[in-house]
């Protein structure tokens, strides 16, 4: 009963991490690169957004400025990695650690209220019908602008340049271009998660990303796993994050509810998808090993 | 078409594993040549390649395309003068993505990419007919991923893409070397008919000996970084693998040394 009752919270993050999840997607899975910029640009979207509207801002310029907010965290790291030739993991770590020290700064503490009382927000934890309203909104919006994105000229370059950057810079595309907008894509909706996340749990916090990009990469190996089955389509595995971050969610909730120590959380966050990302790799092994594919047929 | 003017490209310069990969290269190729590239291991093909196509730059020496010098361009923008195909047939492809994807891609070589759409109805029904063409029954497959095809289908997938979008020069990079010999005849034929209905100006690596000789109306062989042997026109057709091989001999003075061209032959 209880379970029920949380139920709709639990959703409520769920599509929020969810909408962050399609953020770390959009680097880890179409430009195959695991960017650690988000632990802290999901804190500055929260942060700028906070701040705004305690200021006086309209709520939708707030967000708009939180996503654009991201949208500069993700050009810093890709300039990191493209002008200065630095490992696009370390470029993440280093814009991570600039963006803590500027989340501060935004802030002026470690933590900022916002409530929902003195404020006009979009959405609140305190109204959780209307909260899951405007997510589901966002969700099938972002869901439906990223899916036209990615079928375009400009999208499909990005998307060949995860795949194979020597082919795509033969095709005459700028791969440097092309990763720095996918990165600052990511960022900015990273950032937008946290303009949410913000509203919703009412406050911001200099150590609310922390572990973030674990969760958004749960999210994808879980939504994969979960649509593995299903004829694939981008929209479909924009979907299956999502669904991947509610069910990571869910999992959290009952963890809570059965008395589990929540401690040990983030920990068993990381060895779920330590697991994931390592099956096919063990997959593999096995394969070679002992010449049997998925199905039993030789492999001579 | 294509111009190399005194090519001078020299690798790890200064250490023990000083390498001179091209030393003092000239070559011109005339519009529509076919001209076929073989050469012993560090010969310098691939360098000779990576340097037109703008992967290294020259130490010295300039790169010139109908004209037009493209020595300091980046890879990214020549690629609208060129056309590729590589020796791994894995490399010219994006593998995730659809046939009709990859062929969309390579049409919008050396034009901007905006957010119009990727592909459009029309380009469909062109690369059908296309794919038709190659007589593989890809025009069927079409939204299936690169990836599920065999390394022949790809390469002359590829090859229709190094087409498209009408290159000035086709630089063909050992493209047959990692197909069964069956294969690579087909292949072989695909390319043949491609450069012909196209008009290309091509440039193809080879360590067949006998497919260098077979194809295009020119051939050079590459030694130590330098051309030894340039061949071209009746010359050329009368060729034979043990001709080759001993203008080699009198040319620098030593054995052939390509285990994989000799028993090519």
């Amino acid at each position: 009963m209880e379970f029920l009752s949380a139920l709709p919270g639990t959703v409520a993050q769920g599509l929020i991490w969810g909408i962050m999840a399609i953020g770390v997607y959009i680097t880890y899975k179409i430009l195959d690169i695991a960017d650690l910029t988000v632990d802290g640009s999901i804190c500055t979207g929260a942060a700028v957004c906070t701040m705004l509207i305690v200021n006086g801002s309209p709520v939708w310029l707030a967000m708009l400025l939180a996503t654009l907010a991201g949208v500069l965290a993700g050009m810093l790291t890709g300039a990191l990695h493209i002008l200065l030739g630095i490992p696009a993991i370390l470029s993440g770590i280093l814009t991570q650690l600039i963006l803590w020290s500027v989340n501060l700064k935004i802030m002026g503490k470690a933590n900022q209220a916002l409530s929902a009382r003195k404020y006009d927000v979009l959405l609140s934890q305190m109204e959780i019908g209307p909260a899951l309203v405007v997510l589901a909104l966002c969700v099938v919006l972002l869901v439906v602008l990223l899916y036209l994105f990615f079928g375009t000229e400009l999208g499909a370059g990005i998307r060949a340049t995860g795949i194979n950057p020597a082919m795509s810079r033969a095709q005459g595309i700028h791969t440097d271009v092309t990763k720095l907008i996918g990165l600052a894509l990511s960022n900015g909706i990273v950032a937008f998660a946290g303009a949410l996340l913000c509203q919703y749990q009412g406050y911001s916090d200099i150590s609310m990303g922390r572990g973030a990009v674990v969760i958004g990469l749960a999210a994808v190996v879980i939504g994969e796993a979960v649509i593995s089955k299903l004829p694939q389509n981008f929209a479909l595995r924009l979907s299956g994050v999502i669904i991947g971050a509610v069910i990571y969610y869910i999992v959290y909730q009952i963890i809570v509810l059965i008395g589990l120590d929540t401690d040990l959380l983030k920990m068993f966050s990381a060895i779920v998808v330590a697991v994931f990302l390592g099956i096919p790799y063990l997959k593999g092994k096995v394969v070679a090993r002992f010449g049997i594919r998925k199905g039993g047929k030789k492999n001579a | 078409m294509l111009e190399l003017q005194n090519i001078k490209k020299v690798f790890y310069p200064g250490t023990v594993n000083e390498k001179v990969a091209l030393c003092d290269l000239n070559l011109t190729l005339e519009d529509g040549d076919f001209v076929t590239v073989i050469g012993g291991n560090g010969a310098g093909k691939s360098t000779m390649q990576n340097i037109i196509s703008g992967v290294f730059r020259p130490d010295e020496g300039r790169v010139l395309i109908d004209g037009i010098d493209v020595t300091s361009l980046p890879e990214y923008k020549r690629a609208k003068y060129l056309g590729r195909v590589f020796q791994d047939p894995s490399m010219g492809t994006a593998a995730d993505m659809q046939i009709e994807e990859n062929l969309a891609l390579a049409h919008r070589r050396g034009k901007h990419r905006t957010l119009r759409p990727g592909i459009t109805k029309k380009e469909r029904e062109e690369y059908r007919k296309l794919l038709e063409e190659l007589g593989l029954g890809l025009e069927n497959r079409m939204s299936a991923k690169v990836g599920l095809l065999s390394g022949g289908q790809r390469q002359a997938l590829t090859l229709l893409m190094a087409s498209l979008s009408c290159p000035k020069l086709l630089l063909l990079d050992e493209h047959t070397a990692a197909l069964d010999p069956k294969t690579a005849v087909k292949v072989l034929e695909i390319t043949d008919r491609i450069v012909k209905e196209n008009h290309l100006t091509t440039l193809m690596i080879t360590h067949n000996m006998r497919d260098a000789i077979a194809y295009g109306n020119r051939l050079i062989m590459l030694h130590e970084g330098r051309i030894i042997i340039d061949v071209s026109g009746e010359e050329k057709k009368g060729l034979t693998v043990e001709d080759l091989l001993a203008l080699f001999t009198k040319a620098s003075g030593s054995v052939f040394a390509s285990d994989r061209a000799i028993l090519s032959k």
